[in-house]
């Protein structure tokens, strides 16, 4: 789950950390009266959307160049930049062509930065620890350094039971660069990163930029935090800061239905059990020249009911043109995913046609249903194997 | 011959819930020795035919059990996989889909000061040594005793790849999920050295997905450690970076974990990679006939 900025900073300002002061505004009027109150010099005003690149982004038929951040000098000018945003969608790298629509904004006190670091906290998978990450190349593109130059990247094991240590934070201090009363600033914001991270189950944390300001000041200038899915049944106050306005919509219905799915740009709808075979499936497709239109996995214990609205779901996107359900019946039986199938055809009514690939437990019984019902449904096409159902699918898609 | 598990593997249930207790009762038809279950508060009771503990520590004194399977939810999975450990389980299987990963990561610190124990999973089908010990929530049927060993982050997959093998007329020596989480028990290369030390194991097949990078790993250590024929196949080849495929360790982050690095990795090894899950079978068969 991922959380806006504002939020982000607010639980870092509570574990210790400098954060510059903000406001949080959803109308132009509200951010000349946050540019007043923030002393009325001057202040940023940054758009709250769930994606990265903000800054060098651009809002979508905007005549002017802007992006979702801007410093504003003057009382009509915070209000008239927060008017332009709160108009528009932000068009980033992360979003895609169509932008997000921005509902929230901040007005940030100005901290004009004079050098930038970088500072995460991830799990590193190989060691099956938690690992602080931190460079003195800031505010650029921490992949792109990642990966041309990964020794500029210092990285500490953390460990899950203690957190990180003074001491591992006053090293990173030092081999930042830092240098008198700012080693002692740096240390408290990192030792606030760890205790997020750890407390409150985060996947990544980032505070990217990290600023000593001109006036020397160290300070969380962004902040960026996704939380473990798995682990929010014990943070009920993490749980509502959930922004549902910034989530897929056709996906947040998938997962209200306990179903897992994520929405593509193919044109080849999939249903499948399992997460792996419910990839292999989307491999498949592509292989044999088509695109599939989403990652779809039923689960093992799937009722009629899921399975109707799974397709519903897949219908509901116009650009779907065939469908391939392929099932391998373990503990999901084939048959109850064939009495499924006829009585999702029967309810939502398959304008486009639906392969079927089933194999494994009951896979007879499940012919049979099938096979019982060809007049009725005509758009369900049996395959007899996996090549060839994603065969049969990518053809239907192409006629 | 097999790895981990055997006729002689006697085995408890944590979680006798509804799941649990299904599994047990399919894992004792299968022909596994299902000798207990643990269920704190109704120990000396009997469910479904299993003797019920109170304690992981009471079982194994009592049943001589040497392994178990998980089936605790979430929020206590963690505490159960250590309680087994700590009282002498040799081999834990945890079922458990969503265990928060930092508790993971406790638990493998945890495991690190118990040599001997081996954790398989979490969020993974178990593990099977067709004919003999299933411990697990796949499909029995569909396996057949043989010389294919077979290790997977997938459930599906794994039966698909099964189901081939079976079909070819290639057997399985022993098949272990390993899971879908981004911190797991047994690895790739801990499953590869049993393999390649397991007289009764012919050929391995691997099938890895995307996120991490424990399969360029088990691809370096394949070219230098691993004699017998391995193939491979690397799930989500289509997947888009950013977003958790299903599984929870499942995604392309900071430009690592991508299936084309993994499939350059293994094919750089030597390792016959199957271009699409329809060819599992097929690819451990062609494997075998090169190192012939």
């Amino acid at each position: 789950m991922k959380i806006h900025e504002y939020q982000a900073k607010e639980l870092f300002a509570a574990a210790g950390a400098n954060t510059p002061k903000h406001i949080v505004v959803k109308t132009p009027d509200e951010a000349a009266a946050a540019f007043d109150q923030l002393g009325g010099k001057g202040a940023m005003v940054k758009a709250q959307i769930h994606a990265g690149g903000r800054g060098a982004g651009q809002l979508k038929g905007y005549a002017e160049k802007l992006g979702g951040v801007k410093f504003v000098s003057s009382r009509e000018k915070a209000k008239s930049i927060a008017a332009a945003m709160l108009a528009h969608s932000l068009v980033t790298i992360q979003t895609g062509p169509e932008g997000q629509p921005i509902k929230t904004l901040i007005l940030q006190a100005d901290a004009e930065p004079d050098k930038e670091y970088y500072l995460a906290m991830t799990l590193d998978r190989a060691l099956g620890v938690p690992v602080m990450m931190a460079s003195a190349a800031g505010g650029m593109d921490i992949e792109k350094v990642a990966h041309e130059t990964p020794e500029k990247i210092l990285r500490v094991p953390v460990s899950p039971e203690t957190g990180l240590q003074t001491y591992q934070a006053r090293r990173l201090a030092f081999d930042l660069g830092f240098t008198g009363d700012q080693v002692e600033k740096v240390e408290k914001i990192m030792l606030a990163l760890s205790k997020v991270f750890l407390e409150k189950d985060a996947s990544l944390a980032e505070i990217n930029p990290l600023a000593i300001t001109k006036k020397g000041d160290v300070v969380v200038l962004d902040a960026k935090i996704d939380f473990d899915d798995n682990a929010l049944f014990r943070h009920k106050d993490i749980e509502a800061l959930r922004d549902l306005g910034e989530e897929n919509p056709v996906e947040v219905r998938a997962a209200n239905a306990n179903l897992n799915f994520i929405q593509l740009d193919g044109n080849i709808g999939c249903l499948v059990n399992g997460a792996g075979l419910a990839m292999g499936t989307m491999d498949i497709i592509k292989y044999h020249g088509g695109e599939p239109a989403n990652f779809l996995d039923v689960g093992g214990g799937v009722t009629p009911e899921a399975a109707i609205e799974a397709f519903r779901i897949i219908l509901s996107d116009s650009k779907v043109k065939g469908i391939l359900v392929n099932i391998f019946g373990g503990i999901a039986k084939c048959d109850l995913i064939a009495e499924a199938l006829v009585k999702a055809g029967r309810e939502v009514g398959f304008k486009v046609p639906v392969v079927v690939r089933l194999e494994g437990t009951n896979v007879d019984k499940a012919r049979e249903i099938l096979n019982g019902v060809k007049r009725e449904l005509p758009m369900i096409q049996s395959a007899a194997g996996l090549t060839e159902a994603a065969k049969m699918v990518v053809a239907a898609a192409k006629a | 011959m097999s790895i981990l598990v055997d006729r002689n593997t006697k085995v408890i249930c944590q979680g006798l819930g509804k799941a649990g207790t299904f599994h047990a009762i399919q894992c004792r038809e299968y022909g596994t020795q299902m000798v207990g279950g643990i269920s704190p508060g109704k120990g000396g009771t009997v469910k479904e035919g299993f003797p019920l503990f109170n304690t992981v520590a009471e079982a194994v004194a009592k049943t001589g059990a040497n392994a178990s399977m998980v089936f605790v939810p979430p929020s206590g999975a963690a505490d159960a996989i250590m309680e087994a450990a700590d009282a002498g389980i040799k081999v834990i299987v945890a079922i458990t889909e969503g265990i928060p990963v930092l508790d993971m990561a406790k638990v493998k610190r945890f495991l690190d000061t118990k040599p001997g124990v081996r954790l398989i999973g979490p969020n993974c089908p178990g593990i099977i040594t067709p004919g003999q010990c299933k411990i697990g929530i796949m499909p029995g049927y569909i396996h057949k005793p043989g010389t294919v060993g077979v290790i997977s982050r997938s459930g599906t997959l794994t039966y698909e790849a099964v189901f081939q093998l079976t079909a070819l007329g290639l057997g399985q020596s022993t098949c272990v999920g390993i899971g879908g989480d981004p911190v797991i028990g047994t690895n790739q290369i801990d499953l590869l050295k049993l393999f390649q030390e397991d007289p009764g194991t012919e050929a391995i097949l691997m099938i890895g997905e995307i996120g991490g990078t424990a399969e360029e790993r088990a691809a370096e250590y394949i070219a230098k450690n691993v004699t017998k024929p391995v193939a491979a196949f690397i799930a989500g080849q289509t997947a888009p970076p950013g977003r958790r495929m299903g599984h929870a360790g499942a995604i392309i982050s900071g430009g690592s974990g991508s299936a084309q690095d993994k499939i350059a990795a293994l094919k750089k090894a030597g390792i016959e990679v199957a271009p699409t899950p329809a060819d599992l079978g097929s690819a451990v068969k062609a494997a075998m006939a090169k190192k012939k």
